[in-house]
């Protein structure tokens, strides 16, 4: 049986690593033995599908889907932008979902008691399929930054957070994104967990005049990149000898 | 862009507390869809064992954390995954992906599913059945592969490639959950440890 081609290895110099201690409550949750690596087998290369039947009409629409009374407060942004792969390919058809604190920077949860206010209008979650081309859009408000003990003055710059699938459980990623021009992005013991500045700058979402609508709403872009995959060309060897 | 011409992976960054207002809205207090998405990892027509898995995550200092997703992702019990390239047909409805939060007060977190069958390694060889689970939470920056094999399976888990190509016999154990019945229903209990005596074996895959 000709075996499918494997992802590649996770470029592990881009991401944060699991022990961070400007990030403290990293100290505790971080494994103190190494990670066993592992040559992907067929569980590694599958991974979820999602169709439309999934997802509802406005799921991709933070101005409307928690919306009772009328628009929520906060600066109309469009978020948008492709799920690619580090081959610059489309990831078609994957599920990318979302979620955020409103213009106050109050989160919609029980566990956050910040004095920022509620907005009734504003649940702060969304979720869209990307299109054939790997395109993604969502209409929200940009969030407003909020305070955090990790030491007792940091502020959270302005983020999104993001989950994405792509094809494979091995590309499964979840996220933040941040704006372009944030003062508090050099400040956040979050964003300084990732040690690379070129990685940090790649979290960055761009202003995009563009695609900003006239009169309506300002358009930020993101694209994702997840892990690429061998072509299938001389993957017929023998594994293990 | 790299040298190369290839692009650059887009950095993990934790989930934070806040993870259920997007993935488990829910959970957040609120509710937002029709349909929230992962718990219906085998649905009805899913051949094979009705099984129910419980666990705790525990950090460093020894306290369930309390405020993690977990995500599943296993074969049917014909050993095929719901994915074009999942091996073979699965049931209608058989989606074999689950999403489960940790109960906010105590930590535990627990999800129904079937149990799956064999999968071949890559050379062929059978894996034993086993469920793949991916952790996520605030202070975890980026994402823990782990997998939970059976402790009914002992004589499949002795030859499972993956179990034996952990160095230290002494950790092996650390994947395989513990069946009880309750209610005349097998129920796998699997803690995982982040750190320290009894650290879980996570895999970078
Ligand atoms: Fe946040």
């Amino acid at each position: 049986m000709k075996r499918p081609s494997d992802y590649y290895q996770r470029d592990v110099s881009r991401h944060p690593p699991s022990f961070a201690p400007g990030y403290k409550t990293s100290v505790a949750r971080s494994p103190g033995l190494a990670l066993i690596s592992l040559e992907q087998s067929q569980g590694d290369i599958t991974g979820p599908v999602f169709g439309h039947n999934d997802l509802g009409p406005l799921d991709n629409d933070l101005l409307r889907n928690f919306a009772t009374s009328g628009d929520p407060v906060g600066e109309r942004i469009l978020l948008h932008g492709r799920v690619l792969d580090e081959d610059a390919r489309p990831v078609p058809h994957t599920l990318v979902e979302i979620w955020q604190a409103n213009a106050s920077g109050r989160y919609r949860h029980r566990k956050d008691t910040y004095l920022g206010a509620l907005d009734p209008n504003f649940g702060g979650c969304g979720r869209t399929l990307t299109d054939e081309t790997g395109y993604y859009a969502f209409r929200t408000v940009k969030p407003g930054a909020y305070p955090w003990r990790n030491h007792i003055n940091n502020w959270r710059p302005a983020h999104i957070h993001v989950s994405v699938f792509g094809r494979a459980f091995s590309q499964r990623l979840i996220t933040q994104l941040y704006f372009e021009g944030d003062p508090l992005i050099p400040l956040c013991p979050i964003v300084q967990t990732i040690p690379d500045p070129d990685a940090i700058d790649a979290l960055v979402a761009r202003l995009d005049m563009n695609a900003t609508v006239p009169l309506d709403m300002i358009a930020w872009r993101f694209d994702i990149v997840l892990r690429g995959r061998r072509s299938t060309m001389f993957e017929n060897r023998k594994e293990g000898n | 862009m790299d040298r190369l011409g290839y692009l650059r992976q887009t950095p993990s960054q934790t989930a934070g507390p806040y993870v259920h207002i997007g993935l488990a809205p829910g959970a957040a207090g609120f509710r937002m869809y029709d349909r929230e998405l992962g718990w219906d990892i085998a649905g009805p027509n899913a051949a094979g064992e009705r099984i129910r898995v419980e666990g705790l995550v525990i950090d460093g200092t020894g306290s369930p954390i309390k405020d993690v997703m977990l995500e599943a992702w296993q074969a049917n019990a014909a050993g095929h995954f719901a994915h074009p390239e999942g091996g073979g047909a699965v049931e209608d409805g058989f989606r074999g992906w689950g999403r489960v939060i940790t109960d906010f007060e105590t930590g535990e977190w627990g999800f129904d599913t079937v149990k799956p069958g064999p999968v071949a390694w890559r050379d062929g060889r059978m894996q034993a059945p086993h469920i793949a689970l991916w952790i996520v939470a605030r202070g975890i920056n980026f994402g823990l592969n782990t997998r939970m094999y059976f402790e009914d399976e002992a004589k499949a888990n002795a030859a499972d490639p993956v179990l034996n190509m952990i160095e230290w016999e002494n950790r092996r154990p650390t994947l395989i959950a513990k069946r009880q019945m309750r209610d005349g229903k097998p129920v796998y209990r699997f803690d995982i440890r982040i750190q320290g005596t009894g650290e879980t074996v996570f895999f970078d895959i």
